[in-house]
């Protein structure tokens, strides 16, 4: 067993796994019970483990846990609560850009480190920047448009 | 039967010896209510009232459905409907979904019968309830039940008020659901009709909603299964002496082909996994690819449904002055669920409760039973929400992976989470879909003739089969069932002379399920898109001819609405451009089920000729589905339907050897991305006086052949196939 301190939503933690090699996403979800990163596909193809690290959306799946080091984790967890979203969460609230919601918690956190950096986007800079976070439900107009208004109201 | 379970510790024999530890404790989802002894005896009959809803000593109302949410809003319309028939708030109703414990059996959640058929049920209970709380308060305050107000749970007489706490909370109401209960007028409703925010949604945002794959038990183990690397060999042993040095392994369990991993945690089963080595025999019993439909077409018919038959087609087609025939093929498709399917099962005291994401979760329990070989009253299956499933995906397969297991280590809680490749190629598919279109017409250019052969699987049982007791070998209820895939065969126009068979296939070369709009998107895209050819024919504008045919008020209102909206170019098609890049615009139009929602769709397109390349630009759709519930649930539905069926149609095939899928990841089955999702104009037409239909699935039918009417607008190339890959549009140019 390896112990391993991780910085996640502002707190350190400390999570044991017998391989360090295990991705962070297994950490999250089991050992801090972390569910908003989600288990899509395990391959980095669908975005829906997105963690945001260091102000980089990472994809928690294929991250070994070992590899985070002192980087800081921010969950969707992190970024608000039901009663005190992100403006990005707020934001698809307000546009009920959700279906089954699934792919959602990889939208809000690769919004999220594009917003904060991208001032005013256009739509095709929004798109673009959402072009390998996968929805099945077909929820994209709607997460566009969620995506639009936080840029205004960062 | 059981053939071998190694283990690795003796926890298995110890029973309850079995030590797990987390660095942290996770949240233990569900622990007070799970256990199957531990819950009231509540009816769940169709019959009583008191099987669909109860009201609270705190005047909250929980409702009881057995129709689930699948991320399409239902929970939030349902609720509408019974707050607003209830005259309670919409906060005071809570919600049960899919408990086989607690809720009745309304049936599977597919087909767009959510609000249809299961909100109609619901309603009528909650209007039967809101009149027998009327005569209760009548007799209470001794007046007549007429003179009686009522407003947030609260019945007033002048300035006597009672609740409906005071009057039945905590109790049952003890009668039968009134078939004749009436619903509230139009004009009364409040909640019914307006855009209610979703409940889930702030939770889903937040990471604060509980998912399937977030059900947490205490002394929960982690499993994977191991599947053949064909799908039809036998597994002839395995060696997991290398997946003992896992430190997290606990046993691996096989029965016949069914070989699993079991682990402490989730990690270690993945890594247990991929360290057993199995042997399995070879199998290659999967048509070639490249002659699929070859194969759809030589497999023997057993039964041919005639969904249609009007004057004689063969003497019509005989004589009419022009006569077409087109083939129409459609491809093998997954599901596509973005989270792959999970579940987690325990079994106490020869008792098995399941947490499943089954879109049916009463036919889950039977088939669990059967599997298991256990008494039905043994089986508790309990609805989580999982990712979207559109149709019957592996959700019920992780569920008796689940059990199967748990059966083998003790009944030790068991979560199974699917990994990618599970769900890409061991969903049950979209089955591959074949249809031969004749057409004639007379020298005026009227459509006199229209005949269609459908080749697709044959019904042949009641449920999905289990891909776990196809495995195992267990029992099993199971058979070939793909859903409703005749449905729309039969067409909406009146045409003199009409004849539409399907001829059923004994066999089909996937497990088949429904996949949304199953039959009514392949046959609506052969049906469509031929009557465009015939059109075309004879240089008739496709507006034109379908507002002139389909004798039909509010399939009428539709297609008028829909020319205006989409600024309907009313000519011929096609364009006759001439460059590279070309433009062009389709239609297509269904009556979903001919007696259901009405739904049209107009596609704009841009091809480039020389690569063969379709950019779908924008899509206009129009919905008639009867008295909206919530309509901006509804827009968020039929977008989603849009968006998914373009993809589909784009570029979503099965692709598979002799022996199995190999389309096993979003690399080697990719679905549409942001890029390229077209922009959508959707158009609401709202009958409250009228009939709820659903819309989860109708809009999906249309596109495929409004697609293929634009390309054809732009090229004056004809694509019969789906998916209209950049090959077969250039190949199809290439002809023009």
């Amino acid at each position: 067993m390896t112990h391993f301190q991780l910085s996640v939503n502002g707190r350190q933690e400390q999570v044991s796994a017998d391989d360090p090699e295990m991705p962070l996403l297994y950490a999250l979800r089991n050992d801090l019970s972390l569910h908003g990163p989600r288990f899509g596909c395990g391959l980095g193809q669908c975005g829906a483990c997105t963690v945001i690290i260091d102000g980089e959306a990472a994809r928690s799946c294929i991250t070994p846990i070992s590899s985070v080091g002192e980087g800081k984790i921010t969950t969707l967890e992190g970024l608000g609560t039901p009663e005190h979203p992100s403006p990005v969460q707020a934001a698809f609230i307000e546009e009920q850009a959700v279906q089954c919601g699934y792919c959602i918690n990889g939208m809000i956190m690769q919004a999220t480190a594009f917003l904060s950096k991208t001032k005013n986007p256009t739509e095709g800079e929004i798109r673009e920047a959402l072009a390998s976070n996968l929805c099945r439900c077909g929820t994209h107009v709607r997460i566009v448009r969620a995506v639009q208004r936080a840029a205004r109201e960062i | 039967m059981f053939e071998t379970l190694t283990t690795r510790r003796d926890f298995l024999r110890t029973g309850t010896g079995l030590v797990v530890s987390f660095a942290l404790a996770p949240a233990v989802f569900g622990a007070a209510e799970a256990s199957i002894s531990k819950v009231n005896p509540k009816p769940t009959d169709l019959d009583h009232v008191d099987s669909f809803l109860a009201v609270g000593t705190d005047g909250t109302v929980t409702v009881y459905s057995g129709k689930v949410d699948l991320g399409t809003g239902v929970k939030t319309a349902l609720s509408q409907m019974v707050a607003d028939e209830l005259d309670i708030g919409f906060q005071q109703v809570i919600l049960i979904t899919g408990d086989t414990m607690t809720t009745p059996d309304q049936g599977p959640t597919y087909g767009s019968s959510s609000i249809e058929m299961g909100g109609f049920e619901i309603r009528k209970a909650a209007a039967t309830a809101r009149k027998a709380l009327l005569d209760m308060a009548a007799q209470k305050l001794h007046v007549e039940p007429a003179s009686l107000t009522v407003s947030g749970g609260r019945i007033s007489s002048g300035n006597r008020t009672v609740t409906y706490a005071e009057l039945v909370g905590g109790k049952s109401f003890s009668i039968g659901v009134d078939s004749n209960a009436a619903f509230k007028a139009p004009s009364a409703l409040t909640l019914i009709g307006t855009s209610v925010k979703r409940v889930d949604i702030p939770d889903k945002c937040t990471g604060a909603f509980t998912y399937m794959q977030d059900v947490r038990r205490e002394g929960m183990l982690h499993a994977r299964v191991i599947r053949p690397p064909a799908m039809g060999a036998e597994l002839v042993g395995f060696d997991d002496a290398e997946a003992k040095s896992v430190p997290s392994f606990l046993a691996t369990v096989r029965q016949s082909n069914f070989l699993a991993v079991v682990s402490s945690t989730e990690w270690g089963a993945i890594k247990a996994t991929a360290a057993v080595r199995a042997n399995w025999s070879g199998w290659e019993g999967l048509p070639e690819q490249a002659k699929l439909f070859d194969a759809v077409r030589a497999t023997k018919s057993i039964k041919e449904d005639i969904t249609s038959s009007v004057g004689d087609v063969q003497a019509a087609l005989k004589t009419a002055a022009t006569h077409l025939d087109a083939t129409y093929d459609f491809a093998a498709h997954t599901h596509g669920s973005i989270g792959p399917s999970c579940a987690v099962a325990e079994i106490v005291d020869g008792k098995l409760t399941c947490w499943t994401a089954s879109q049916s979760t009463h036919a889950l329990r039977l088939q669990l039973a059967t599997m298991l070989a256990i008494p039905p009253e043994n089986v508790r299956c309990i609805y989580m929400d999982g990712a979207g499933c559109y149709g019957r995906n592996g959700h019920e397969d992780a569920a008796s992976d689940a059990a199967l297991i748990s059966s083998k280590v003790g009944g030790k809680p068991v979560r199974v989470q699917w990994m990618r490749a599970d769900e890409h190629v061991w969903d049950p598919k979209g089955p591959p879909t074949l249809l031969d279109m004749k057409g004639g017409l007379d020298g005026n250019g009227e459509i006199v003739a229209w005949s269609s052969s459908l080749f697709t699987p044959a019904t042949m049982g009641t449920n999905v089969p289990l891909l776990t007791g196809m495995l195992a070998n267990s029992p099993s209820t199971g058979g070939i069932v793909p859903g409703g895939v005749t449905a729309d065969l039969a067409i909406p126009y009146d045409i003199a002379n009409v004849h539409t068979v399907a001829h059923r296939l004994e066999s089909t070369p996937f497990r088949p399920a429904w996949i949304r709009s199953p039959g009514r998107m392949q046959n609506t895209f052969a049906n469509e898109s031929f009557l465009d050819e015939l059109l075309a024919s004879a240089s008739l504008d496709p507006m034109s001819y379908r507002l002139e045919h389909i004798n039909d008020p509010r399939g009428e209102e539709l297609l008028t609405r829909l020319a205006k909206l989409s600024g309907w170019d009313e000519r011929p098609s096609p364009r006759k451009s001439t460059g590279d890049v070309c433009q062009g615009r389709g239609l297509a139009y269904v009556h979903y089920d001919l007696t259901r929602a009405w739904v049209g769709v107009v596609a704009e397109v841009e091809v480039v000729r020389s690569k063969g390349t379709i950019r779908v630009l924008r899509l206009f759709a129009v919905q008639d589905c009867g008295q909206i519930i919530n309509p901006d649930g509804v827009r968020n539905q039929i977008e989603g339907n849009l968006v998914q069926t373009t993809s589909r149609t784009l570029m979503e095939e099965v692709t598979f050897d002799r022996s199995t899928v190999t389309s096993t990841d979003w690399a080697s089955y990719p679905i549409i991305t942001f890029p390229d999702v077209p922009e959508i104009v959707v158009e609401l037409i709202d009958r409250p006086e009228e009939k709820s239909f659903g819309s989860g699935e109708p809009s999906a039918a249309v596109v495929p052949a409004a697609i293929s009417n634009a390309v054809f607008d732009a090229t004056g190339a004809r694509i019969r196939s789906v998916p209209m890959t950049p090959a077969k549009v250039w190949a199809a140019i290439g002809d023009h």
